[in-house]
């Protein structure tokens, strides 16, 4: 290490890697995830990526970047700004360079700054010839590609080949900025390319040839160190909000003792979630990928009439088109769980982006009066709990249950503690086998407490019953058209849906239990909320924070904390959807920060918004 | 020791308390009593049936058998099906749908299941007309039908059933008529016999709103001359002497009388597992020069959707072993904090 290269510790940084669709920003980012994750810090990904497989080289539209936030503390959001931004060609250093903190590291491949390359982003000179760049920012211009094929020269590799192992130099010059071991890295090289041994080989020599650029060459001035993070103790693993959703969704198959049955149809940002459980089959998960959406959530449907744990995973234009199967569902009232991973609407909107949007689709979007439970994950490892609880509620209210993630939960990771498999919740399903009354089974004969209807499924002897979407006549399940009878079973629906509120655990306010300000989230705007909340401590005003998993039913304790505070600000990738349930359910005068960019809302909008309404 | 009698199932045992709300008159009624007549005979036990249905007159059918039973939303009972049978293959799955349901709104997940192979039994009402909305024309309706919503006539040329079936590759595709009830019986067995999606397609008069729709097929004075009766391995002829073939005149067909200049060597013979001769037959529909062939269309066997499935996930298991949750929550690169 050169001497004159001074170390500085530091509690938190944020580095993005920025570069071409095709120059592997999300596996550079991934694999730098894996190794911060090894080393005990607290992490938070951003992948941002466009909907294109491959938008055209160079373009702006084909920018692809990965964030990650990780710290010697607890954090909670990706980020607001980078410390260090890598950008691998001119458009990537165009589209990111505006969000660095000010005085912050840019990395850049300078191979790349070609004419053409300048033009296609829009430059009309090459920016790392001019001073303001290098006045306002560390730029680091390194000819990334010369040295991969300096390093490959005598392997009898293509030029081709060669090209691609340049996101390995940029990784291997942060692993040596940031103090850091590559070993992890390699290991995995050998088993990603376990059948070509000359591209370990390759991506080994430019991993290293990064990380000894750095120890080599006078250029940097510092390498940082963050220490670890106190994390509770336990087994962790790295997990994103798909991986956890499909883990949920096993873990309670298991638990329940059923067969999970999954019928959907590939959409972005949820296909992960039908990939991954179909390579499940060693747990007798079945998934069926169905001719479109409508076919997805209906097959689920028929394996739930048959007693399979049945579930659809979709985005929101896929739950447009799984509306009419949705009332079904919850007119025969059989469970189901249905995954939205919500991304930018309306439409086909920005396939690739996350929003919250959707809240009042799974609220509102059906016809008649058709509620629907409604559980929000938090965070990308939340998304395995609220799997988990949808599916144990599906199963024993008889009902079907929404889950909204989000793009942003999906993608993004985070450490996670592994979960005890005993001391998950039990689940339990119990199956009809006897007739409930003397001479007739009952299919409508409701359970006192939950007001579940009994699940007799075919095959069982005796208890041969229809079910369907025509209004059924309560207890009997007979069709009816009595007006009386309807009027009573859209009221038992709904109240079916808000008994599940007597069984929310209380409600748990972080920071100022009562006071100036309350900030009210859902789902995976709790990190900036968190943090927000987190900033705002010790200061006059008092502000709290809380965060709803549950968006239907509301949980009973809900409408007294909203009293305790002068203001409530409702923070939402959306146009104010959870604001106006609040003012319509509450008539509390709440605030909204509603920011609908694609991007997850950061903990500094939240604080400004804050500043702003306390003055 | 007690020994367990099992009273052997009657039709009485399959109809539900339920009334019948169809038209008097209405051919679902002989659909209704004939397969109640069969599925005692097919030696299942009763609570194995499951009847799936979408949208329309023909879709109520579920709530008048005293099987499992599913009314569903239009057009989707295909999927439905597909689920029930995927949850538990031990089960005799039926779908029963009509010319809307099927065709038109259901069109996408009837030609997916027929592709996929499940062995799932379809019987399809084709009445040519959607009654439950009150008369309009249907994907079935010949074109430039003056119907309620076509009042100067409709532009849409119609989908032949057996024609859209063999687009997708079914492995069993039949048709039979209301009014033929012995016929619609041994129809009907045979689509629960075949391993596979059986599609068999029913005309069905609606006698409010297209009566006599088929009526030149079931007029004792004119079917014999309109219907070809289609029996595997026999010589495809008709008429009232039995004396018109079918024959192929290089690849067209055509009709020959049999006698002075053919004989039956002349005439076609029936093979149903001739994929090409039942794409020709299935054409002879809507052309009023030929008869309207009536029967088991075209029947191969092809490894089913259902039975792939669950020999894919015991493969999987032979090879990996049954899963275990812990190892799978604790897969991939994982780190202890103390």
């Amino acid at each position: 290490m050169s001497e004159s290269t001074v170390i500085k510790h530091v509690t938190d940084a944020v580095i993005r890697f920025a570069g071409d669709s095709g120059d592997g920003m999300q596996l550079t980012g991934g694999r730098f995830t894996e190794n911060t994750a090894i080393l005990g810090h607290d992490l938070v990904t951003l992948p941002d990526y466009p909907a294109e497989i491959r938008a055209p080289a160079g373009s702006l539209a084909g920018v692809s970047a990965f964030q990650i936030h990780f710290s010697s503390n607890d954090i909670h959001t990706p980020g607001d700004e980078p410390d260090v931004l890598v950008a691998m060609n001119p458009a990537a250093l165009k589209v990111h360079l505006k969000e660095l903190h000010p005085g912050g590291i840019i990395i850049v491949n300078r191979n790349a700054f070609t004419k053409r390359n300048l033009h296609l982003a829009g430059y009309e000179s090459n920016p790392l010839d001019d001073d303001a760049l290098n006045r306002d920012y560390t730029l680091y211009a390194i000819d990334m590609s010369s040295i991969a094929a300096e390093a490959c020269k005598d392997m009898g590799l293509t030029s081709k080949v060669v090209e691609r192992t340049k996101n390995m130099f940029a990784l291997g010059v942060l692993f040596w900025m940031y103090d850091r071991p590559y070993d992890t890295t390699i290991k995995w090289l050998e088993k990603k390319f376990h059948k070509r041994p000359e591209l370990v080989e390759a991506n080994r020599r430019v991993l290293v040839a990064g990380f000894n650029y750095g120890d080599t060459y006078e250029i940097f001035t510092t390498r940082y160190k963050v220490a670890k993070a106190p994390l509770a103790p336990g087994n962790y693993r790295n997990m994103n909000g798909n991986l956890a959703v499909a883990l949920g969704l096993v873990a309670a198959a298991q638990k329940a003792g059923l067969p999970l049955f999954y019928g959907g149809y590939p959409i972005t940002p949820a296909s992960e979630i039908l990939q991954t459980l179909a390579g499940y089959k060693r747990f007798g998960v079945k998934t069926f990928q169905a001719e479109d959406e409508i076919a997805g959530v209906s097959s689920a449907i028929g394996a739930a009439f048959a007693g399979n744990l049945a579930v659809t995973a979709t985005s929101g234009p896929g739950v447009a088109l799984k509306s009419e199967a949705l009332g079904l569902a919850l007119m025969v009232e059989l469970p189901l769980v249905l995954v939205n991973v919500q991304r930018g609407g309306p439409s086909t909107g920005l396939p690739t982006k996350t929003e919250q949007s959707d809240l009042f689709q799974a609220m509102y979007g059906r016809n008649g009066e058709a509620p629907i439970p409604i559980v929000a994950p938090t965070t990308p490892g939340d998304c395995f709990y609220a799997a988990y609880e949808a599916a144990r509620i599906a199963l024993k209210y008889m009902t079907p249950v929404i889950v909204l993630s989000d793009g942003y939960l999906a993608n993004g990771s985070e450490p996670w503690s592994i979960p005890d498999v005993n001391a998950l919740s039990e689940i339990e399903v119990k199956f009809a086998t006897e007739k409930n009354s003397e001479e007739h089974f009952l299919p409508y004969l409701r359970n006192e407490e939950t007001l579940s209807r009994p699940w007799a499924i075919p095959g069982t002897p005796g208890l041969e019953h229809r079910i369907g979407g025509l209004e059924k006549e309560n207890v009997t399940g007979s069709v009816s058209y009595d007006p009386d009878n309807h009027h009573k079973m859209t009221e038992l629906r709904a109240e079916k849906v808000h008994r599940i509120a007597n069984e929310l655990a209380p409600l748990e306010v972080f920071g100022a239990q009562s006071g100036d300000l309350l900030i009210l989230g859902w789902g995976s705007t709790y990190g900036a909320c968190r943090a927000a909340a987190e900033r705002m401590q010790g200061k006059t005003q008092s502000v709290g924070h809380l965060h709803l998993r549950w968006l239907n039913p509301f949980p009973n304790d809900l409408g007294e904390i909203l009293t305790r505070y002068k203001q409530v600000l409702i923070p939402e990738i959306n146009y104010g959807q959870l604001s106006r349930m609040i003012r319509a359910e509450y008539l509390v005068d709440t605030r909204g920060l509603n920011m609908v960019r694609g991007r997850p809302i950061r903990a500094r909008d939240v604080v400004n918004k804050i500043s702003e309404l306390l003055g | 020791m007690n020994t367990v009698v099992t009273k052997p199932l009657t039709r009485a045992d399959f109809a539900s308390d339920q009334a019948v709300r169809w038209c008097p008159g209405c051919g679902d009624y002989a659909i209704l009593a004939q397969t109640q007549k069969i599925f005692p005979e097919l030696g299942l036990k009763r609570e194995n049936f499951v009847v799936v249905s979408g949208i329309g007159c023909s879709s109520r059918f579920p709530y008048y058998m005293e099987t499992y039973g599913f009314h569903s939303i239009h057009g989707r009972a295909a999927a439905i099906a597909s689920g029930v049978k995927l949850a538990n293959p031990e089960l005799s799955v039926w779908v029963v749908t009509g010319d809307g349901d099927a065709l038109s709104i259901g069109g996408n997940h009837t030609v997916h299941l027929l592709r996929r192979n499940l062995d799932i039994n379809v019987v399809l009402f084709n009445n040519r007309i959607y009654g439950l909305t009150k008369g309009q024309y249907s994907p079935t309706s010949e074109k430039g039908k003056i119907t309620k919503s076509s009042p100067y006539g409709s532009l849409d040329n119609p989908f032949n059933p057996p024609s859209f079936a063999l687009g997708a590759h079914a492995t069993f595709i039949a048709r039979t008529i209301d009014r033929e009830t012995h016929h619609m019986q041994e129809m009907l067995r045979r689509s629960y016999r075949h391993k596979g999606t059986s599609f068999l397609e029913v005309y069905q008069n609606c006698l409010i709103f297209n009566d006599g729709a088929f009526a030149s097929l079931t007029n004792r004075d004119s079917k014999a001359d309109r219907v070809l009766w289609l029996e595997n391995g026999k010589p495809m002829v008709f008429g009232k002497e039995k004396n018109k073939g079918i024959h192929l005149n290089g690849n067209v067909p055509e009709i020959i009388e049999l006698g002075s200049q053919w004989s039956l060597d002349d005439v076609l013979v029936h093979d149903e597992t001739d994929f090409i001769l039942a794409s020709m037959l299935s054409n002879f529909t809507y052309q009023e020069d030929f008869p309207d062939p009536i029967g088991v269309f075209y029947a191969v066997n092809k490894p089913t959707y259902d039975d792939l499935m669950f020999q894919q996930i015991d493969e999987v298991l032979g090879r990996e072993g049954k899963g275990d949750l812990e190892a799978l929550l604790n897969a991939g690169e994982t780190w202890t904090v103390e």
